[in-house]
């Protein structure tokens, strides 16, 4: 594509992170890409925090009779877990970053629609985050993640109060973000970027903006109820009021369901993009990628029945939201197809980023799969509520999207902060991490099927061999996912500055300095190439 | 660290049988969508490795007829399986008429069951193999589920409505049973163990129980303790439903709908009179929620279960 | 001074700006609409539930106090679309004293609501008002309870209307917003008000006419 914009770096385009170096200028920034960065630093903070939760459950699960934590020290660690990796980890991860830093970027644009907005969605995110930790600071909450009713209304003795707001404070924020999205892809491409050319990950975050728009006000509510029932006791999900605990699933689910695939979806986006940069090649199918990312987001909103299989749905729903659940698996599964596709008669480079793709799509099959297992209704009556499905989502979520959250921070790195880091160590990251994490979940299929339920930490002693593997793969994760840190933030210091373009890559992010000026585009961009138009003419790689 | 290590659980039922068949069988289909997909990675990755010099005219970028095939066959064959498992699922809804029927409560932190005959148990469930069983179940507080891993076979328990779930164990044993929702403190240590008896240990056990009055007998004292035959007696003065041959029968009610007198329905009639009111009838019974513990309700709804029309008495 | 708003980065024409501030108002109120359609399919199911409760609760509830209500509201959009199409023609006045109008019937509003809910107290009605609670059943109190929640729920997004109407009829009384250059945002506060009114229309019928 033919780019308007100028390459030197002359004064006046000093680069964002230059541009005010106070305190001050960083918490007043509207600059998209500096919120992205405070967004990765606060969601750093809270991935340690989840994970510290984690650390504590499976060592308490090296033994059989829960002998690290009470049983309320481990019904509050495995909330705290849950709490925070859904809402303060994955689902702000890839969009706030990535998602921030990245779109304007792409479609040529010099910020987001609405800079301002933008801002706000990070400091009420650090609001929620307060709460949360003031939740679990004064004792913690009980319930699991899920809340699900009476047991949190009626029968919690933790603050759950606290945690609620602090969910419903950070809805807000993930709404801002979505917002913030869907108006600047519409209104803020630059001329010749038109919808067939934006870029997949693009696609993806607009598919995953719409779920987020949808669906985290009907949590609101849903949250906003259960506090008034807590405080007030007007029993909306207590039978002896005349209320319906199922009507709380009901509704929790019709968010939660969509918002695995806010989850997934930017995961999906960011692999098109490692794919194609890795094979320097078109991507195989590019119309098939970006209608699937959108029929995910819709058909999405059509499943939520399928965590209630057992809860006392009726038969027949469960019929009609099983099928539905086979029908979401199939355009998610075909993406995995387009992606091996694009490698075919590829010119392939085993870069980190590329090995975290790969790593994603092994794993991603196997979550993905398992999901369709558990949608077939039979078998979820067995393994509901256990270990397998611990194991599925993991599988997806961890072996996925956060799988894909490294990848995507191996890839764009040397974009946003302008220096390369050390190859080798970030290949050994890859592969360290995929296996650390097979090692973890997979013996948990099997304990599932075995019967290990949700949530114990007391088990019987034949299950001890499986639990020790997981969390000593658990070990192997944790050392994976801590590496980054030392040779990311050793590269801000003394790793070899970054060209623009140092993978050869396609997409008008890879044609601004790296790191960008606070301005992005000296001029604005004309779009008239096709995306992933490779091989590129000036491909300004490292060979 | 005990030595033992299991892989696959017992298969306590046929049901559970068919349930591992299906799960291998859907493995297969998991591998074959799987396994091409790591190969051809693998594959790909060297062949096609950069600045290795191969045949790489001509890449495409859109097939259409693959794509379609791609996602199409695999949807049909999960279709296959879609209706297996749900044919598979629609049997776990309707149990046999001659099961016996067990009551079970669920609540903070134990299973209570209470049996036909009388005889109750606290965190362990005896029955008889062979012999198709249903539980009728209530919570006392919160949601819980139970859930044998052997029968792969499981139901959550929700306050405020009855829920049951039915199994036909096959091979006499002793397995786990658990609760499998999160219910609070103790939900790791809500379990207990499950007998499958033969016919023999059945009949002893029974025998070992020492209970003489069955439920529905206990239910009978209550009937009159409580003052039910004051109303629902025929030559009571007040005008209030014949309880005889209740159980089973669809009943008219007042806005206009029919409903059957299953479990939940006499339940309800007990605890929450004026939640559907027969036809013809005044809104007039005083509710029993405070006066009667959750055992009480079961053996009262045993005992009008049991009434049949020809064996109406008051003494 | 030209008749169109400044542009702000990252926009280039005046044009785009102001599409995309529609587009991002509309969002929010598709937000909003997801927000109550949440609680709405609540309290629908729970009137399929228990249809007798429901009912019983509904004659409660002050008919015409509630339809008088509706008319306020539904008067208040009136006066605040006439601002809209007032701001446009640059009328600073006669948009000044409609916005006040809105303001003046959204208080009329609230006042009602309020007069509503201390009849409702006297009667016994409230969870604590103590005392005999006609509504004795538990799905009476539920339904009347969800009654609450709505209503109140519904105040809230009509008291920060009021506010966001207040403030913007001082900024124009003050040419801080000059018309007609921004009366894009006389617009956008004017979305805001109508989606209020639209949420009324669906909490009257679903309580009030539920008898």
């Amino acid at each position: 594509m033919t780019v308007g914009a100028t390459l030197e770096t002359s004064p006046e385009r000093i680069s964002y992170l230059r541009a005010g170096y106070t305190l001050w200028s960083w918490l007043t920034t509207t600059d998209h890409k500096r919120i992205a960065v405070l967004y990765l630093y606060s969601i750093t903070a809270f991935f340690f925090v989840g994970g510290i939760a984690a650390a504590l459950i499976r060592l308490d699960l090296a033994t059989p009779g829960g002998d690290l934590l009470s049983n309320e020290g481990y019904n509050r660690a495995f909330t705290l877990h849950g709490v925070v990796m859904v809402w303060f980890f994955l689902i702000p991860s890839i969009p706030a970053t990535f998602g921030n830093f990245l779109i304007p970027l792409m479609i040529g644009a010099q910020d987001l629609a609405f800079p301002r907005i933008n801002l706000a969605s990070w400091y009420l995110y650090v609001l929620a985050g307060m709460f949360t930790l003031y939740a679990v600071v004064i004792g913690g909450v009980d319930t699991g993640w899920t809340f699900y009713t009476p047991l949190s209304t009626l029968f919690a003795n933790g603050y759950v109060v606290s945690a609620l707001l602090a969910v419903i404070v950070v809805g807000f924020s993930s709404i801002f973000t979505g917002l913030n999205f869907i108006v600047t892809v519409h209104k803020l491409r630059c001329p010749g970027m038109t919808w067939s050319r934006l870029p997949l990950f693009v696609w993806s975050l607009y598919a995953t903006a719409i779920i987020l728009v949808l669906a985290t006000p009907v949590l609101t509510m849903l949250l906003i109820l259960v506090c008034v029932e807590r405080v007030f006791g007007i029993g909306i999900f207590n039978p002896d009021l005349g209320g319906d605990p199922l009507l709380y699933q009901h509704l929790f689910w019709f968010y939660s369901h969509p918002a695995v695939y806010i989850m997934v979806l930017p995961a999906f986006g960011v692999l098109s993009e490692l794919v194609t940069a890795a094979a320097r090649k078109r991507i195989f199918g590019y119309w098939f990628i970006a209608y699937s990312s959108v029929a995910i987001a819709v058909i999405g909103f059509l499943v939520w029945g399928h965590h209630m299989f057992v809860a006392g749905e009726s038969m027949y729903a469960s019929a009609v939201f099983s099928f539905l659940s086979i029908a979401v698996a199939v355009p998610s599964g075909i993406k995995v197809y387009n992606w091996i596709a694009t490698l075919y008669k590829g010119s392939i480079s085993l870069d980190p980023a590329f090995l975290f793709a790969m790593g994603f799509i092994g794993l991603f099959v196997i979550g993905g799969l398992t999901g369709l297992m558990l949608a077939m209704i039979a078998v979820d009556v067995h393994v509901h509520d256990t270990y397998f499905v611990v194991a599925h989502f993991h599988y997806i979520m961890v072996g996925g999207a956060v799988t894909a959250f490294f990848g995507a921070l191996h890839f764009w790195w040397p974009k946003i902060t302008g220096r390369m880091y050390n190859i080798t160590w970030g290949r050994i990251t890859a592969a360290l991490i995929f296996l650390g994490f097979n090692l973890t979940f997979f013996p948990q299929f099997i304990l599932g099927y075995l019967g290990m339920p949700r949530r114990y930490h007391v088990y019987p002693p034949e299950f001890q061999v499986l639990h020790v593997l997981s969390s000593a793969g658990a070990s192997i994760l944790a050392v994976g996912y801590l590496l980054p840190f030392i040779y990311l933030l050793y590269s801000l210091r003394h790793g070899q500055p970054a060209g623009p373009n140092p993978w050869g890559a396609t997409g008008l992010e890879w044609t601004v300095p790296s790191p960008p000026p606070k301005q992005n585009f000296a001029e604005m961009p004309i779009v008239t190439r096709p995306p992933y138009d490779y091989p590129i003419r000036d491909p300004m790689s490292r060979e | 660290m005990n030595g033992s290590l299991e892989i696959w659980p017992q298969q306590a039922s046929g049901h559970a049988a068919q349930v591992d068949t299906f799960i291998l069988a859907f493995t297969v289909l998991v591998a074959l969508l799987a396994i091409p997909v790591g190969l051809l990675i693998f594959v790909f990755a060297i062949k096609y490795r950069r600045g290795k010099s191969v045949d790489r005219q001509h890449a495409p970028d859109r097939k259409v007829w693959l794509e379609v095939s791609w996602s199409v066959l695999p949807f049909l064959a999960s279709l296959g399986f879609y209706v297996w498992s749900t044919a598979l699922y629609f049997d776990l809804n309707h149990a046999p008429p001659d099961s016996l029927d067990i009551f079970i409560v669920a609540k903070q932190w134990m299973w209570k069951a209470q049996h036909p005959g009388g005889e109750r148990e606290i965190d362990e469930l005896h029955v008889p193999v062979g012999q198709p069983v249903r539980l009728v179940m209530n919570s006392q507080d919160v949601i819980h589920s139970f859930y044998v891993p052997a029968l792969r076979v499981k139901q959550d328990v929700v306050p405020g409505r009855v829920s049951s779930l039915w199994f036909k164990a096959e091979r006499p044993g002793v397995y786990w049973m658990t609760c499998a929702e999160f219910c609070g403190t103790d939900h790791s240590v809500m379990g207990g163990k499950f007998y499958v008896l033969t016919a023999d240990e059945y009949a002893a056990w029974l025998a070992r129980s020492g209970v003489d009055t069955s439920l529905a007998a206990l239910g009978d004292v209550l009937f009159r303790k409580y003052g039910c035959s004051g109303c629902h007696a025929p030559s009571a003065g007040v005008h209030a439903p014949d309880l005889a041959g209740l159980y089973g029968r669809s009943v008219a009610l007042a806005n206009g709908e029919t409903v059957i007198a299953d479990e939940q329905y006499i339940q309800d009639s007990i605890l929450l009179p004026q939640k559907q009111i027969a036809a013809g009838y005044e809104p007039i019974m005083p509710t029993f929620k405070n006066v009667l513990g959750e055992d009480e309700v079961i053996q009262l709804v045993a005992y009008i279960k049991s009434l049949r029309q020809a064996s109406w008495r008051v003494k | 001074m030209s008749d169109q708003p400044a542009v702000h980065s990252p926009y280039l024409e005046a044009a785009q700006q102001r599409e995309a501030d529609f587009l991002g108002m509309y969002i929010f109120l598709a937000t909003e609409i997801m927000l109550f359609g949440g609680f709405l399919a609540a309290v629908y199911v729970v009137r399929v539930l228990h249809p007798q409760e429901a009912s019983e609760t509904a004659q409660q509830l002050n008919l015409w106090l509630g339809s008088f209500n509706t008319a306020v509201l539904l008067t208040s959009s009136l006066s605040m679309a006439l601002a809209v199409q007032l701001s446009r023609e640059a009328k600073r006045r006669a948009v000044v004293i409609r916005l006040c109008l809105t303001m003046a019937l959204g208080l009329a509003f609230l006042t009602i609501k309020g007069v509503e809910y201390y009849q409702e107290y006297r009667e016994g009605l409230m969870p604590f008002s103590g005392g005999l609670n006609p509504l004795s059943k538990p799905g009476e109190q539920l339904f009347f309870n969800f009654y609450l929640v709505g209503t109140s729920l519904h105040a809230l997004h009509l008291m920060i209307g009021i506010a966001l109407v207040s403030v913007l009829a001082w900024r124009v009384a003050r040419s801080e917003t000059p018309l007609p250059r921004r009366a894009v945002t006389v617009e956008l506060v004017g979305l805001y008000w109508h989606l209020i009114d639209v949420v009324w229309v669906f909490i009257y019928p679903i309580f009030y006419l539920a008898r």
